[in-house]
């Protein structure tokens, strides 16, 4: 970047009507990181960047912060903080005050905690001896503090598999405060958890989008009992999380080769994966090596993320497209998610994909064996004409049924997350049951996430994320929010048909060419 | 052996407003009423080139396959005790099979049967969703068509036997929506099925008979007065509005 168009553009930022305080401050910062060098990477990957082959989602030219970090916050409240100056708290009062001003000292790449932490399972040993209408007006302020002091919808706070007098007082306050943030999900154990919880979670997601549902026994299984769902559906280690996030197109890999299906799998789609893997490998390399980030965040110093819990995120999006162009190669005319050949076909790419990403080493992933998490990346607000992650394109879901079982055998192969978004009409508020039937079902029958959009409150989801209709109004017409995902949020409905989607289910992209995701 | 047989007019495996949760639905062909307000009027003829035939080992087969995602399994159709000897043995091997047996099952029915077919029934069977038309026999017989003896007397049978699962009431704007009649269908069912949920359904004319088109729909205002009416002998918590 010349000086005169960093200047340029720095001014901009400075004078802009839109922005807040804040928002300038992370632009102009974004505007410098934009000023340097991008991590050294072969021609050949440059190219694949450039050309959308490949894409880093915009993190950044010059990481200096994981994109996902999942503090290890039980750990904090038993031990107290150095860098914080906090004693161990001993009441619920203590205990709030510390996660808050915690929070405001966990960076991601969002500039905000994607991950706030399992707050009923962190918060319920201090809510003994407390009465109800004191924990209620407690928790409200924590809830109503986190929205205003890191807005952000990526910002992410999980709950269950069991119940607790915390977990759902913090469904109730989600029913009655209606905020986008922060983004909530409830881990759903088939053997454990209550019916009677997940139908207060089905009844909140009524009001308000929240929370997406998420297979505890897969997600146990995968990752080990101490994980956490952050920012949209990334599913991670706590005390660890993801350097970086990149993916691949494969709607583009496929346009890139000239053969049949033999050739694309096992010539031009491991090729693809290596220049994925390399610039996966470089920014990695820049983050741990160059910036350090591991060696003086206090974070690390006080043992609450390790790099040894660190993985990255090996994202994929298009299936469908990719899917249905070597269907059509073939002479046949199926397409994926409707027709059973072409999906099947689908489950065989995302398992050969699976394997070479597992036989792909990554410097400094040893929170998975030296290996990158599959990702189903579920899209960003640039994306146009190519669906998120392996979801079956807008408009061609089939019923309910054979929607979950088309996409659900795809679900075992991504560990860091995967999304399907099930989008309800007000039948389903009449018998909230049928709600909890599917979920169940669906995790049964090898479903690792769950989400649901409902037609009729304020709230949709954008890829993970939500915003609310009238607040996309009042950016339509000031041209400013509080909230940066919101901003977001507009891109995609401008270029994706959020709004538009089929009555039944929602498909979307994940957002931004900026952070989070 | 060959199997009982089934004609059906259609199966819904996922179907949200045929009973409690997430339920697999099978609509019978055939009905022994004739319902001027009907929605699916295709399903009232006993023989018809659309409707297809199944056995028990077939339907099970297919309800199998989405028990992980139901709470139940709902017969009903056109009327399904008018094939009670198939919905039997359908309930019963559900019933036997480990990978449906903790689904429940229940039956949507007109009310048209004899306490024999509901004696075949009921021990394989967890509740009966009854429509009544109308309290008022003229009533019924302008509805329907056909007297509403027998629904009554289904009524007290299934209340007897604690298989009574929900009442429902479809109200059609000229005919059964006086308050009066409303007030006495409510006390009816108070002393007769005391307990039991009563859901209001208002006329729709999506889907019906050209003689029915004219009808009117009831607005939300009209059907909050229905259950308010109803509600007054049997109780506001039992009583929902479609």
């Amino acid at each position: 970047m010349e000086t005169s168009e960093f200047r340029l553009r720095a001014r901009a930022l400075v004078d802009s009507p839109a922005l807040t305080y804040r928002q300038r401050v992370q632009a102009l910062a974004g505007l410098a990181e934009e000023a340097l060098d991008p991590p050294r990477v072969s021609e050949e990957c440059a190219a694949a960047l450039a050309s959308g082959l490949v894409n880093d989602l915009a993190e950044g030219n010059a990481p200096y912060r994981p994109r996902y970090l999942l503090p290890d916050y039980a750990t904090a409240l038993a031990h107290g903080s150095e860098f914080l100056g906090l004693e161990v708290p001993h009441d619920l009062y203590e205990a709030v005050a510390f996660l808050l001003s915690m929070y405001s000292q966990v960076p991601s790449i969002t500039g905000y905690p994607v991950y706030i932490g399992d707050i009923d399972r962190l918060l319920e040993p201090y809510a003994v001896g407390v009465d109800d209408e004191t924990l209620l007006k407690l928790m409200r302020l924590m809830w109503v503090t986190i929205d205003r002091s890191l807005p952000d919808a990526f910002t992410h706070a999980n709950l269950g598999p069991d119940d607790s007098r915390v977990g759902r007082t913090i469904l109730a306050l989600e029913r009655e405060l209606l905020q986008t943030v922060p983004n909530l999900t409830l881990r759903v154990d088939v053997e454990r958890t209550p019916d009677d919880l997940v139908l207060d979670a089905v009844r909140t997601v009524f009001a308000c989008g929240k929370p997406h549902f998420v297979n505890h026994a897969m997600m146990t299984a995968d990752l080990g009992d101490d994980y956490g769902v952050v920012s949209c559906y990334n599913s991670l280690k706590v005390g660890g999380g993801s350097h970086t996030l990149v993916r691949l197109n494969l709607a583009e890999s496929v346009r890139r080769s000239e053969g049949g299906l033999d050739d694309w799998l096992q010539t031009v789609l491991p090729h693809h994966v290596e220049l994925t893997a390399e610039l996966m490998s470089a920014r990695i390399t820049s983050l741990v090596e160059q910036a350090r980030f591991f060696d003086h965040s206090w974070l690390a110093e006080e043992g609450l993320v390790h790099l040894d819990r660190m993985s990255a995120m090996f994202g994929i999006f298009g299936l469908a497209e990719a899917v249905n162009e070597l269907v059509a190669r073939s002479g046949s005319v199926g397409r994926y998610g409707t027709d059973a050949a072409a999906t099947a076909l689908g489950w065989h790419v995302v398992e050969r994909i699976s394997e070479l990403v597992a036989a792909t080493p990554l410097p400094h992933c040893e929170g998975n064996g030296g290996h990158a998490f599959l990702h189903s990346q579920s899209g960003i607000d640039s994306d146009l004409g190519v669906t998120a992650g392996t979801r079956i394109p807008i408009g061609e879901e089939p019923p309910l049924l054979e929607h979950l079982l088309a996409v659900a055998p795809n679900h075992r192969f991504f560990a860091s997350g995967v999304s399907d978004i099930v989008h309800f009409d007000e039948t389903a508020q009449r018998n909230p049951r049928a709600v909890v039937d599917v979920i169940r079902g669906a995790m049964s029958s090898g479903m690792r996430d769950v989400t649901f959009n409902l037609d009729s409150n304020d709230f949709i989801r954008i890829t993970g994320y939500l915003v609310r209709k009238s607040d996309l109004a009042k950016l339509a017409a000031t041209g400013a929010a509080r909230h940066g995902s919101d901003v977001l949020a507009a891109g995609s409905v401008a270029n994706s048909r959020v709004t538009d989607r089929v009555v039944k289910r929602v498909i979307s992209c994940e957002s931004t060419p900026r952070p989070a995701g | 052996m060959s199997q009982p047989r089934a004609l059906l007019a259609d199966v819904v495996p996922f179907s949200w407003v045929d009973g409690p949760g997430n339920r697999f639905a099978v609509f019978f062909q055939g009905c022994n009423l004739d319902c001027l307000a009907c929605h699916n009027p295709h399903t009232m003829p006993q023989l018809t080139g659309r409707a297809r035939e199944v056995t028990v080992d077939e339907l099970v087969a297919d309800v199998r396959r989405v028990a992980p995602f139901l709470s139940g399994v709902t017969v009903s159709g056109g009327e399904a005790t008018l094939q009670a000897s198939f919905v039997a043995a359908f309930f019963q091997t559900l019933h036997d099979d480990p990978a449906t047996a903790a689904l429940t099952r229940y039956v949507d029915s007109n009310g048209c049967a004899d306490a024999a077919t509901w004696d075949m029934l009921l021990p394989v069977t967890d509740g009966v969703m009854l429509d009544l038309k109308a309290l008022d026999c003229e009533t019924h017989l302008a509805l329907t068509h056909h007297s509403n003896a027998p629904v009554l007397m289904s009524l007290h049978h299934l209340a007897a036997a604690g298989k009574l699962a929900e009442v429902r009431l479809l109200i059609v704007p000229g005919y059964n929506d006086g308050e009066d009649a409303l007030r006495d269908t409510g006390d009816y069912l108070a002393e007769h099925a005391p307990g039991v949920p009563v859901r209001i359904i208002g006329f729709r004319p999506h889907g019906v008979r050209a003689a029915a088109r004219d009808i009117p729909e009831p607005t939300t205002e009209d059907r909050e007065h229905y259950a308010e009416w109803v509600a007054s002998a049997v109780g506001a918590e039992l009583v929902s509005i479609v």
